[in-house]
């Protein structure tokens, strides 16, 4: 009987050193990263200046210009684009199947919207660049299509499964007396949903946010398929230009690797890196003034 | 105790560390038996093709390819990671100390090519490169319809790019006013579907979809290319360090051979070495 | 009565939000498996430029990395749920595995390649693709499973440590079944994703495929159902029906991820239901 207690406690003590092991080594693993990235990255500004990196929108790297502008434009407005249609629309979707479907129909969506998730970039990319932009072109009587709304569009839909499930998980998680509670107040469903379910769902519908904002701006393969990839800065929604994931997956593979073209599309991933962490404090800095309010 | 837990810890961290690498690193020794190529997706077909070929004439033999940009190729095979480097550009100077070989396998044409709606049949070299760095914008300029030129090119680190600003534009900028797209295929379905646009491919990749345009009058055909007239080309070149030895040599030298020129090349869009 | 027809509009409005992303799916799938299907025969399956053996490769890089990612990916999660100290160490980390999901999919894969094709010469194979492909799905795992386990009531938890269970008990037997539906999604999510990279798997795990089929081979080249699409789509030669092959890929691709869906999510709603019912 001692003996089984104590190696119940061994056991105790031991899973709770290989969970511990194994966050430091994914620490280990995320820290080599952000820092092979991060080495890469600075070691452009050996060669090319800081603020035109910044502030310059001639990309031009035969030539020694690194202005990278253009690039980070196209990927917040991109990103944008795609959280504005994409996400209050998922979170309706959501709503929905956490509150109004019957359970029936909530068994049939749940697998049916994670199948968005399975679809590869590649297709997205190969359906946005057969329909979407010829649909653009048309209706908007642009030259091409190409553009910053045709990847806002095929990213809003890439995000949809994200925004969906997370946000469903996080109000089906929600106790269920917070909706007796109102429902017996009187309150209609809507009203429930509203003032309540919502609000109190906040941190799990910011998390799918966050998330659904890094899948969108870390996408590559279906935005550089209908972005267009020039290195223009965007004249208009439906004129080619180009993300930072774009030119990177554009132009990766056939630079000298250590060169400083090489290195400054390090860089530019490296702000990728930036930009989210930027993101993600701001939404969590957000939601705790909601919380103490 | 908190050393202890230290202790522990690390001990654990490290052991997680070597199973994962345990699988990788036992089987790490070099394997003779194995051919490791990478390197320009325009020339990934043939090598694919190549490889078929090759793994089924020597049982033993597994030759394993990628295609990710021909300067990955040529990274890897510089510092020894890989047997061949294919490139459809020449060695760039970072790696001219390196020891590299070059072995040049195919000829590469490209053509110019445009929408189905265009009226203009050839362009010289002077309007194209008028219309590629953006100087003309408009088919009316050409001899064409009123109608806006809208051009679709490949990556600004492209062979196939650079191939063309070297001896159509003789090296000048290309505008920025372009959309570039990283695959033949993805630039076919742009020119396919966009009115008034223009671009350039491989020959090979010609399909009824789009139309083809002379060049200073001339048609492209493999005639025209050998007999020069038609000057639109590019060597493919696939890369050892140090020359070749063993299976790699037999490999390169089986690509080289007439059996393979003659009956895979022009098949996968090039014209032999041996024309 | 203000309140009652607003409801009745939203309650519209989101039916009508669920039938678009029905119907937009729908439309994607029949799409693509309008192009596909028609492709399908033996012949696409086992013949010369047949697939199975990319069929086959994708879900033995999806096992494999799983089989690298999960243990790993699980457990970091646990920690960070429940037993890391609420110090600026712990945030830090939340927030890099949170970032690191921006950094695009190919500087993972060259990143993969200098430790595996380079460091290790492990040349372009199965092995070292799984491995990168592992790399990408860590930190999407931790965050899921963080968040899985965060969702569990506190007072689960408090109920049964109070009846002298200690944490690895509770974990075990309380906290991650009722936390199961959620890391499922997950799971889901990460293989959805694996099974379509392409970037990481053309720098790590290579463009073609083994002599033999279904090649357990750690070291053969593991061109996958993703990576072949996309080598078909870049390079369309005529006579070679690239285009058929490419759509027939495709569509092959969703089915199978439908059908991956499917027997992982199903065992799981019957049992979230038994759970429920007790």
């Amino acid at each position: 009987m001692a003996n089984r207690k104590s190696s119940v406690k061994l056991t105790n003590q031991l899973s709770k050193y290989f969970f511990l092991s194994c966050a430091v080594l994914v620490s280990l693993i995320i820290i080599s990263i952000v820092w092979f990235v991060g080495v890469q990255g600075l070691s452009t500004f050996r060669q090319a200046s800081v603020l035109e990196f910044f502030t310059g929108t001639n990309w031009n790297p035969e030539t020694n210009h690194y202005g990278a502008l253009t690039f980070i434009t196209g990927s917040l407005a991109t990103t944008a684009i795609a959280i504005i249609l994409g996400g209050p629309f998922g979170l309706a979707v959501a709503v929905f199947m956490a509150e109004i479907a019957p359970a029936k129909i909530r068994s049939l969506m749940r697998p049916a919207t994670d199948l968005f998730a399975g679809i590869p970039s590649v297709v997205y990319g190969y359906v946005g660049l057969t329909v979407f932009i010829d649909l653009i072109r048309k209706t908007t009587h642009s030259a091409t299509g190409y553009g910053l709304l045709a990847s806002g569009i095929v990213l809003a839909i890439m995000i949809l499964p994200t925004v969906i499930s997370i946000s469903e998980d996080s109000l089906r998680s929600l106790p269920n007396t917070y909706k007796e509670a109102s429902l017996a107040l009187g309150a209609t469903r809507w009203q429930t949903i509203w003032k309540v379910l919502l609000p109190a769902a906040t941190p799990g519908v910011l998390t799918a946010v966050i998330l659904a904002m890094a899948r969108a701006i870390g996408e590559t393969m279906a935005v550089q398929m209908v972005i267009g990839n020039s290195s223009r800065f965007p004249q208009s929604l439906v004129s080619p230009t180009s993300t930072l994931t774009s030119n990177i997956v554009m132009e990766m593979g056939n630079t000298p690797f250590g060169s400083t073209w090489n290195n400054a599309l390090f860089m530019m991933s490296f702000i990728l890196l930036c930009i989210s962490l930027l993101l993600i404090i701001l939404v969590r800095s957000a939601s705790r003034k909601g919380e103490s309010h | 105790m908190f050393k202890v837990k230290l202790r522990i810890i690390v001990l654990v961290t490290s052991l997680i560390a070597l199973l994962v690498l345990a699988g990788c690193g036992q089987t790490a020794a070099p394997n003779k038996k194995t051919i490791s190529a990478a390197g320009a997706t325009s020339l990934q077909p043939l090598v694919k093709a190549a490889a078929d070929e090759f793994m089924a004439k020597n049982i033993e033999v597994q030759v394993n390819i990628s295609g990710s940009g021909s300067m990955t190729g040529l990274n890897n095979v510089a510092n020894g990671s890989i047997d061949i480097g294919n490139s459809d550009v020449e060695v760039t100077p970072e790696l001219q100390d390196k020891g590299l070989v070059d072995h040049q396998v195919c000829i590469a044409p490209f053509l110019i090519i445009v929408n189905k709606d265009v009226t203009v049949d050839d362009l010289t070299k002077a309007q194209l490169a008028d219309v590629f760095t953006g100087k003309i914008t408009n088919w009316k300029d050409v001899g064409g319809e009123d109608q806006k030129i809208s051009i679709i090119g490949r990556a600004a680190s492209s062979g196939t790019r650079m191939t063309f600003r070297n001896i159509v534009l003789d090296g000048a900028e290309f505008t920025t006013d372009a959309i570039a797209q990283d695959s033949t295929g993805n630039l076919l379905t742009g020119i396919k579907q966009t009115p008034g646009s223009i671009g350039y491919i491989d020959a090979a990749y010609l399909n009824d979809t789009i139309k083809a345009l002379k060049y200073n009058g001339v048609a492209y055909s493999v005639d025209n290319v050998v007999n020069g007239s038609y000057p639109i080309y590019a060597y493919e070149h696939m890369y050892t360090k140090g020359e070749p030895v063993g299976i790699v040599k037999e490999f390169i030298d089986y690509i080289l051979s007439d059996e393979f020129q003659n009956n895979f090349v022009e098949k996968n869009g090039f014209i032999p070495i041996n024309k | 009565m203000k309140a009652k027809q607003r409801d009745y509009v939203a309650t519209g409005l989101l039916w009508l939000a669920a039938l678009a992303v029905i119907a937009l799916l729908g439309w994607f799938l029949a799409f693509i498996l309008a192009r596909g299907l028609p492709v399908f025969d033996l012949e696409f399956f086992i013949g010369k430029d047949g697939v199975g053996a990319q069929l086959f490769n994708s879900f033995y890089i999806l096992a494999l990395s799983l089989l690298f990612s999960l243990p790993v990916g699980l457990s970091a999660g646990i920690y960070l749920a429940e037993y890391a100290p609420a110090n600026k160490l712990t945030d830090l980390i939340r927030l890099s595995t949170e970032s690191l999901a921006t950094v695009p999919s190919i500087v993972f894969g060259l990143f993969g390649m200098i430790i595996f094709v380079n460091l290790l010469g492990l040349g372009f194979t199965i092995i070292g693709g799984a491995a990168t492909l592992a790399l990408l799905n860590l930190p999407i795992l931790v965050r899921v499973t963080e968040e899985a386990i965060s969702a569990v009531p506190e007072s689960y938890k408090e109920a049964s440590l109070a009846l002298g269970a200690n944490m690895w008990q509770t974990l075990r037997k309380v906290i991650l079944p009722t936390a199961l539906p959620g890391l499922t999604t997950g799971i889901t999510l990460v293989a959805g994703r694996a099974l379509g990279e392409t970037a990481i798997l053309i720098f790590t795990g290579g463009m073609n495929v083994s002599r033999h089929m279904f090649d357990v081979n750690p070291l053969a080249a593991g061109e996958t159902l993703a990576v072949h699409l996309f080598a078909v789509q870049s390079n369309p030669l005529p006579g070679t029906n690239a285009e058929q092959i490419a759509d027939g890929t495709a569509a092959l691709l969703i089915i199978v991820v439908l059908i991956f869906n499917l027997c992982l999510s199903l065992p799981i709603r019957r049992y979230q239901k038994r759970l429920m019912g007790k």
